[in-house]
């Protein structure tokens, strides 16, 4: 093997461990980059905004739904939720860091005794459990206002998930829900990259379509289309019945890890949630 | 002007009645083909392109226009909606033929009324 050859197999070798070992911080820098240069007039803090970071027009009438905001009353029903004792007397502050005051920019994250990604609600669901109740539904209700007033109470707060280089397992889930945003899926045969990342801010009917960058700060979301507030695996669903594939289960070991990639997409950006969308 | 279309006016010529009724019959493929594109459980097509004659159309796509000058073979346009990625790879357009999202014949009726515009 001459010189030349032994070059080209290095060089060989260090492309592909850089493909199977993907750097969470360079892929994040790298979509922000992408996406103010595909939106140079739009405040990288902005895009926490969704669709009215750019859309003019419902910008304006979503401003003027903020004045009343239809989650109001979700997060007066979490915050009576989140303060009823369970009946073994425990309740939820006893699960959570800081009492599960201003704690939603740490989540996802993975665990690394368990070996799986941990969500807010999953966290939420875990501490009925580990407190003998039975858990709540994911998508909707009870589980969703808890949610939300645990997102209200982290507001303004940057988004902080963490992997570390060094944690193959939270690599792993990363990269697996890295590969499901990119992956084509349903008989519409569409990736979610297909629609936010190449085609995010074109319109699908008279709807523009969001940006991965931003995607998750505001979670739980009151939708119009659906007449309450629901979760991001909610919104999971939704989206995969409109491509026509078959929806993964809510809070199943697949939409945990594409949570996981969504979040760290949106880290630095702060926590804007519950919020309206249309 | 091929042999073909020789025959077809010489025979128009001869039978002025069934060159009418062709006539009517594609007029009739192309409103067919209009209502399976703008069905939003059937093509869908305005959710992307606009088009002619349809209301609140996305721009995910290009807009549906001279199409008989941008696909004069007709089986060239007809296979980009049955499987778009065989030409593009990265096409985002759904594979209308080979996911079953249309029949057969909805797809020809479809092909009938894109090349109308």
């Amino acid at each position: 093997m001459n010189l030349k050859t032994l070059l080209i197999v290095c060089a060989c070798v260090a492309l592909l461990a850089g493909v199977v070992q993907a750097d969470p911080e360079t892929e994040r820098q790298e979509m922000v980059d992408y996406f103010q240069k595909k939106f140079p007039n739009v405040e990288l803090a902005e895009f926490a905004n969704g669709i009215y970071a750019f859309d003019a027009n419902a910008r304006e009438q979503w401003i003027e739904i903020e004045d009343f905001p239809p989650y109001e009353i979700a997060i007066e029903d979490g915050e009576a939720f989140f303060n009823t004792p369970f009946a073994n007397g425990r309740g939820y502050a006893d699960c959570f860091e800081n009492g599960g005051i201003a704690v939603r920019q740490n989540y996802p994250y993975f665990d690394s005794s368990k070996g799986e990604v941990i969500t807010l609600e999953f966290a939420i669901n875990q501490c009925r459990q580990y407190s003998g109740e039975q858990p709540l539904p994911w998508m909707t209700g009870e589980l969703a206002a808890i949610s939300a007033y645990m997102s209200f109470t982290s507001r303004r707060n940057p988004l902080d998930v963490q992997i570390s280089n060094d944690d193959s397992g939270a690599l792993a889930a990363y990269a697996a829900g890295k590969q499901l945003y990119f992956t084509r899926r349903g008989q519409l045969n569409f990736a979610c990259s297909h629609c936010h990342v190449q085609s995010a801010g074109l319109a699908l009917r008279a709807d523009p379509l969001s940006t991965t960058l931003g995607q998750a700060t505001h979670w739980p979301v009151y939708r119009f289309k659906w007449g309450e507030i629901g979760t991001l695996h909610k919104r999971f669903k939704e989206c995969s019945e409109q491509v026509r594939a078959q929806p993964f289960e809510a809070q199943s070991a697949e939409w945990r890890n594409l949570e996981f990639y969504l979040t760290y997409m949106s880290n630095g950006l702060e926590i804007n949630g519950p919020a309206s969308r249309r | 002007m091929t042999k073909h279309h020789v025959l077809a006016i010489l025979v128009s010529m001869a039978f002025p009645i069934a060159g009418l009724a062709d006539e009517t019959a594609i007029l009739d493929r192309i409103e067919q083909g209009r209502a399976v594109a703008f069905d939003r459980r059937k093509g869908n097509c305005l959710a992307c392109h606009a088009i002619d004659g349809g209301d609140l159309a996305g721009n995910y796509g290009p807009p549906l226009l001279l199409m008989k000058s941008r696909f004069p073979d007709r089986d060239v346009l007809r296979a980009q909606i049955w499987d778009a990625s065989v030409r593009l790879p990265s096409t985002r357009m759904p594979p209308y033929g080979r996911h079953r999202i249309l029949t057969e014949d909805e797809i020809d009726l479809v092909v009938d009324f894109i090349l109308s515009l």
